[in-house]
């Protein structure tokens, strides 16, 4: 008897394809429709914003980290702030980091209402993707209030923020967040409840926590597979430790445990967002340190010392002392990291953006080996990268 | 809780005058030579406590000191949570350090992006390719000899700009 013969294919998936959520390809060895191996390559939407940061002032560089990762900018913005407030020793006054939290998890749940949508139309609801969009339309008209643009707010200042939070901000997200759970509750009864959603993403795309940690794998990914690492309860910024929040855990690691993690999030993002309402502080909100902050408008007029630190701060910029900071925020995407080194001069010497979409989508190749081409998608959507962020 | 400092101190002591620990701003970081950075690393990796988790791989260029390339790895470990960093002072032309991928497989991609960056070479790396420039690029953009300019485009009478620097550099205040 002649031994069968079988042949893999190579299939290039990408890079133009709607369901790689940018620009990414990915090149799989196929055999019929099982996935032999996978490898995905990057890189197309690299615009080398390290080496930008390196030629730019710190102040300069704000505008950047909400266009290497767009969905969830304001989370973005404080990543970098924090890294540049820690490499010069300077605290935020509590207004400003309650501020920040407050934006940070209106962009949260933007972004995942982002993930939920894509990963629904993915699997073709098309009418949630919808309901999501308009969700996140309602917190984007919210963040233009504060900042005046709807995503690259550029609105974060070293040491605080640029200006006050705008008149009638607190009574609109109180609206929203009363508005909020029942959005929620129906959009986890349209797919927890949904047969086709439950066949098509459990058990799919698995990533055991082993792997997960072998890949340095974090965010939802990781507390998909059971491990209960959160960056706002492990090394805690912005007065995260005085909040009281849940890090949601599920263990079974695949595409639907990720989804019922980012669900459950929305719900805990929300209750933060109420308690740092209940207790926003007044005063200040940005540092009253002159070498950091600009001084305010008025004083230019009335005090030479005023003019000078003016100048010095546009013409030059800080001069914070020479080291090396790693701060790092909870992003929906996992850890961000910016690593800063100083030579003491106005520019860094380095600025290293870690990014989690780039690590995340290292593990893609083990969370689809031996499945099939339409899991692809699946575990794609499931892993919620932004490219942006993974090419930097 | 073993603490950062303590894993660090443990490493000085089998390493002797080769290792330091250097202390800034609550961030512990330990400095070995190039050719002595996997042993660190996997002596942290074996330490009680569990393994930790690699969260970051990436490289500074100190040029003009020489020697100019530092591979900086950032540690992770989980519970209780801790974080120690390990600089690798990296020497050789090309400058090469032995890879990591043996201990974590997540250091694929990272040691690939130094690579493919500075131009450091990992020795025991499966596939060092480049990953986000394109493969017939010449040069590594992320060294300080590197110009910052626009691509060249095949545009008669157009020159590459650099990008205007508003600020000037400053040296640092004494």
């Amino acid at each position: 008897m002649p031994e069968a013969r079988t042949e893999t294919i190579i299939l290039n998936m990408g890079p133009q394809h709607p369901s790689t959520h940018g620009v990414l390809r990915l090149v799989l060895e196929l055999e019929g429709e099982v996935i032999l191996g996978a490898t995905p390559v990057i890189g197309y939407l690299h615009t080398g914003f390290e080496k930008e940061m390196e030629h730019r002032t710190y102040h300069q560089n704000i505008v950047f980290p909400a266009r290497i990762e767009y969905l969830a900018t304001f989370v973005e913005e404080t990543a970098y702030v924090l890294a540049v407030e820690k490499l010069l020793g300077v605290t935020p006054p509590p207004r400003a980091q309650a501020a920040r939290v407050i934006l940070s998890e209106l962009s949260r749940i933007a972004s995942h209402l982002v993930a939920l949508g894509s990963s629904a139309i993915d699997l073709n609801v098309t009418s949630l993707f919808l309901y999501c969009l308009q969700d996140r339309e309602e917190i984007l008209d919210i963040l233009e209030m504060v900042s005046g643009q709807r995503m690259m707010h550029g609105f974060l200042r070293i040491g605080g923020m640029q200006w006050d939070l705008p008149e009638g901000f607190e009574a609109r997200v109180r609206a929203l967040m009363d508005r909020l759970p029942a959005r929620i509750d129906e959009y986890d009864r349209l797919l927890t409840d949904n047969l086709i959603w439950r066949r098509r993403t459990e058990g799919i795309a698995v990533l055991s926590a082993q792997d997960a940690l072998r890949y340095g794998c974090t965010g939802p990914m990781l507390r998909g597979s059971g491990v209960a690492y959160d960056v706002r309860k492990a090394f805690p910024y912005s007065g995260y430790d005085q909040y009281d929040f849940d890090v949601p855990v599920r263990w079974n690691g695949d595409a639907f445990d990720r989804y019922l993690v980012r669900l459950e999030e929305m719900r805990q993002s929300r209750r933060i967002i109420t308690q740092a309402l209940d207790r926003l502080p007044g005063g200040p909100w940005i540092v009253d340190d002159r070498k950091v902050a600009l001084p305010p408008r008025a004083e230019l007029t009335r005090s030479m010392e005023a003019v000078i630190h003016q100048f010095k701060l546009v013409s030059e910029g800080l001069h914070p002392p020479p080291g090396e900071v790693y701060a790092a925020v909870e992003s929906p995407r996992g850890e961000k990291g910016y690593y800063l080194v100083s030579d003491g001069s106005n520019r860094p010497a380095r600025v290293r953006v870690r990014s989690g979409s780039f690590n995340n989508l290292q593990a893609l190749p083990v969370m689809i080996h031996r499945g099939t081409v339409a899991d692809v998608v699946v575990a794609i959507a499931s892993i919620d990268i932004v490219l942006g962020d993974v090419d930097r | 809780m073993i603490g950062p400092a303590a894993r660090a101190a443990q490493v000085v002591e089998q390493f002797g005058p080769e290792a330091r620990v250097v202390a800034f701003r609550d961030e512990v970081t330990l400095v070995v030579p190039g050719a002595r950075a996997l042993d660190a690393l996997r002596l942290l990796h074996e330490a009680p406590g569990g393994p930790p988790v690699l969260t970051d791989l990436t490289a500074v260029d100190r040029h003009p000191v020489a020697p100019r390339f530092e591979v900086v790895y950032l540690l992770t470990w989980y519970a209780p949570p801790e974080r120690l960093r390990v600089r690798a002072v990296v020497e050789g032309d090309p400058p090469t350090v032995a890879s990591v991928t043996g201990l974590w497989a997540g250091a694929d991609w990272l040691e690939r992006e130094v690579y493919d960056m500075f131009g450091i070479r990992f020795t025991g790396h499966p596939r060092l390719t480049r990953i986000l420039m394109p493969d017939d690029w010449e040069g590594h953009p992320l060294r300080k000899d590197f110009p910052l300019t626009e691509e060249p485009v095949e545009f008669l009478g157009h020159t590459p700009r650099t990008p205007s620097e508003i600020v000037p550099r400053t040296p640092p205040r004494p």
